[in-house]
C-alpha cells in the first residue's frame, strides 16, 4: 500500500537552523499518528512539511504519492492544516469565511451547512465578524473552514487550544469520523492522555529527529529536554 | 480561473468595504495630500492648472501604495495567505482576482481626486474618453505592477518601506504616460494624448502577463 507521508533523510532550514534534521517517518493511509515532543522539537515545521508549505532542504519525501520536491501544489490541493494561527478574515462573517475557502476548494454549500452545524457555528454566531469572535469561536470557524474542504491528510496542530470540553469532544469526533472514511491523521499535541482515547501511533519528535514510537500515555513533564530544545534554536 | 479570480477579488473588495480602511484612511490621505498641493501653489491658479495633471497622479501613485499594502497584509494577518497556498487555486487566479481588486479602488479613488482636482485647481475636461481611458489603464498597470511587488515583499519584515522604494520607480513611466495623457485631456499641453494611453496599456498588458507566470513562484518565497 503506498504510504499517505513516506520521509526519507527530510531536512529542512529555517534560515541556517535545521528545523527537521534528517527526519525517516512513514505514516500508513487512514492512521491517526500523534506527534510528540518538547517545544521547537520540529513537530510544526514537520506538520507544514507535509502540508507542503517548507520545503526539503535535502532528503526525500512524498505526500499522498506526490513528490515534496516537485509537486508540492498537488499535495497542498489534498490536505488541509489547523496551524497556530486561524487563517480567517476578521472583516468577514463566520460563513462569509466558511463559504469563501469552501468555495476555493470546490465544495459547496450543503457542506458549509453541515460543517457550521458540527461546529455550533449556527444562529447569530454564523452572522458574526470573526473580529469579534472568542478565541474559542475563532478556533472552532477556523476547523469548519477546514472540515468543507474533506481532505485526505488533516494535520493538526495543537487541535484543541482554546477550545471548550465540549468542542473538544467535536474535534476527537471528526478525527475519528476522517479516520474512519479512510482520511489519515497527524497531529501534534501537548494534551497526550486526551488524545490516548483516539489510540493513535505516536512518534517522538525530538531535536528535529523522529525517535522510536512509544506509549501516547507517557506524560512529557518533567520534560528536561524541552530547555534544551528552545536552547537549540536560539543557538 | 475567471471563477476563481472573482472569488478572490470578490473577498478583498469585500474586506475593504467592510473594514472602510479605504474610504476613512487612504481617500482622505489622497485629499489631504492634492490639498497640501493646492495650497503650496495657491497664488499661481495657472501653476496649478498645468501642473494637476501630474499633482494628481503622484497623489494616485501615493494612495495606491496604501491600497496594495493593505491588499497583502489582509492575507498576512492570520494566517490566509497560507490557506491560500493550501486552496489550491492557481496562483494566476490569486494574481488576476488581487490586481483586479486593487484596481477597482484606484478607479474609484481617481473619480473621487479627478472631482477634487476639478474643484480645487479649476481645470476643465476638454477629452472626456481619453481621460477615462487612461484612468482605466493607468489603473490597471499600477495594480498588476504593484500586485506583482505587493507580493514580492509581503513575507519580508520591512515590506512597508520596501514596496514604495521598489514599485515607485516601476511605475515611473506610468505616471508619465498618465500625466501626458491628462494634459491633453484637460487642454492644459499639446501633448499626445492617445499615443500616451498606447504607453500605458502596454505597460498594464505586460505587468498583467508577467505577473500572472511568475506569480506562483513569488507566493512560494513570501
Amino acid at each position: 500500500m503506498e504510504s499517505a507521508v513516506r520521509l526519507r533523510a527530510a531536512v529542512t532550514l529555517l534560515g541556517r537552523f535545521p528545523a527537521l534534521a534528517g527526519v525517516d517517518l512513514d505514516i500508513t493511509p487512514g492512521e491517526i499518528v500523534l506527534l510528540k515532543g518538547p517545544n521547537g522539537a520540529g513537530k510544526t515545521t514537520l506538520l507544514r512539511l507535509c502540508a507542503g508549505l517548507c520545503s526539503l532542504s535535502t532528503g526525500q519525501g512524498w505526500v499522498l504519492g506526490h513528490d515534496l520536491n516537485s509537486e508540492r501544489r498537488m499535495v497542498r490541493r489534498r490536505v488541509a492544516l489547523l496551524g497556530h494561527r486561524t487563517g480567517l478574515y476578521d472583516d468577514l462573517t463566520v460563513t462569509e469565511n466558511v463559504s469563501f475557502w469552501a468555495r476555493a476548494a470546490g465544495a459547496d454549500s450543503i457542506d458549509v451547512d453541515e460543517a457550521m452545524e458540527r461546529l455550533s457555528l449556527t444562529g447569530r454566531l454564523a452572522d458574526t465578524r470573526v473580529a469579534r469572535l472568542s478565541a474559542g469561536q475563532r478556533r472552532r470557524a477556523s476547523i469548519a473552514s477546514l472540515v468543507v474542504r474533506r481532505p485526505e491528510l488533516w494535520l493538526l496542530d495543537e487541535p484543541h487550544a482554546g477550545l471548550d470540553q465540549q468542542t473538544r469532544d467535536t474535534v476527537d469526533a471528526l478525527v475519528r469520523g476522517a479516520a474512519a472514511a479512510g482520511a489519515t491523521v497527524v497531529l501534534a499535541t501537548h494534551e497526550l492522555e486526551r488524545i490516548a482515547v483516539l489510540e493513535p501511533r505516536v512518534v517522538s519528535v525530538v531535536g528535529g529527529v523522529v525517535r522510536a514510537d512509544d506509549d501516547p500515555a507517557d506524560s512529557e513533564s518533567p520534560d528536561p529536554s524541552s530547555e534544551a530544545e528552545d536552547d537549540r534554536r536560539v543557538s | 480561473m475567471f471563477r476563481d479570480a472573482w472569488l478572490i477579488a470578490g473577498k478583498d473588495l469585500r474586506i475593504e468595504m467592510r473594514s472602510r480602511v479605504g474610504l476613512n484612511q487612504i481617500v482622505p490621505f489622497a485629499v489631504t495630500v492634492l490639498v497640501l498641493f493646492a495650497f503650496a501653489l495657491d497664488t499661481d491658479q495657472e501653476a496649478l492648472r498645468t501642473y494637476a495633471p501630474g499633482l494628481f497622479w503622484v497623489t494616485v501613485l501615493l494612495a495606491a501604495l496604501l491600497a496594495i499594502g493593505r491588499s497583502f497584509a489582509v492575507d498576512l494577518a492570520d494566517g490566509a495567505a497560507d490557506r491560500l497556498l493550501l486552496s489550491g487555486i492557481d496562483p494566476i487566479s490569486v494574481f488576476g482576482g488581487k490586481a483586479a481588486a486593487i484596481a477597482v479602488q484606484l478607479v474609484v479613488l481617481e473619480v473621487l481626486l479627478g472631482a477634487g482636482v476639478v474643484l480645487l485647481f479649476d481645470v476643465t475636461v476638454h477629452r472626456y474618453g481619453l481621460l477615462v481611458c487612461a484612468g482605466l489603464a493607468a489603473a490597471a498597470g499600477v495594480a498588476t505592477a504593484g500586485t506583482l511587488y505587493g507580493a514580492l515583499v509581503a513575507g519580508l519584515g520591512v515590506r512597508e518601506t520596501l514596496l514604495p522604494l521598489l514599485l515607485l520607480p516601476v511605475v515611473a513611466p506610468v505616471l508619465i504616460g498618465a500625466t501626458r495623457a491628462f494634459q491633453d485631456a484637460f487642454g492644459v499641453a499639446g501633448a499626445e494624448g492617445w499615443a500616451w494611453l498606447g504607453l500605458l496599456a502596454g505597460f498594464a498588458a505586460i505587468y498583467g502577463v508577467f505577473g500572472a507566470f511568475s506569480y506562483g513562484a513569488l507566493l512560494e518565497e513570501a
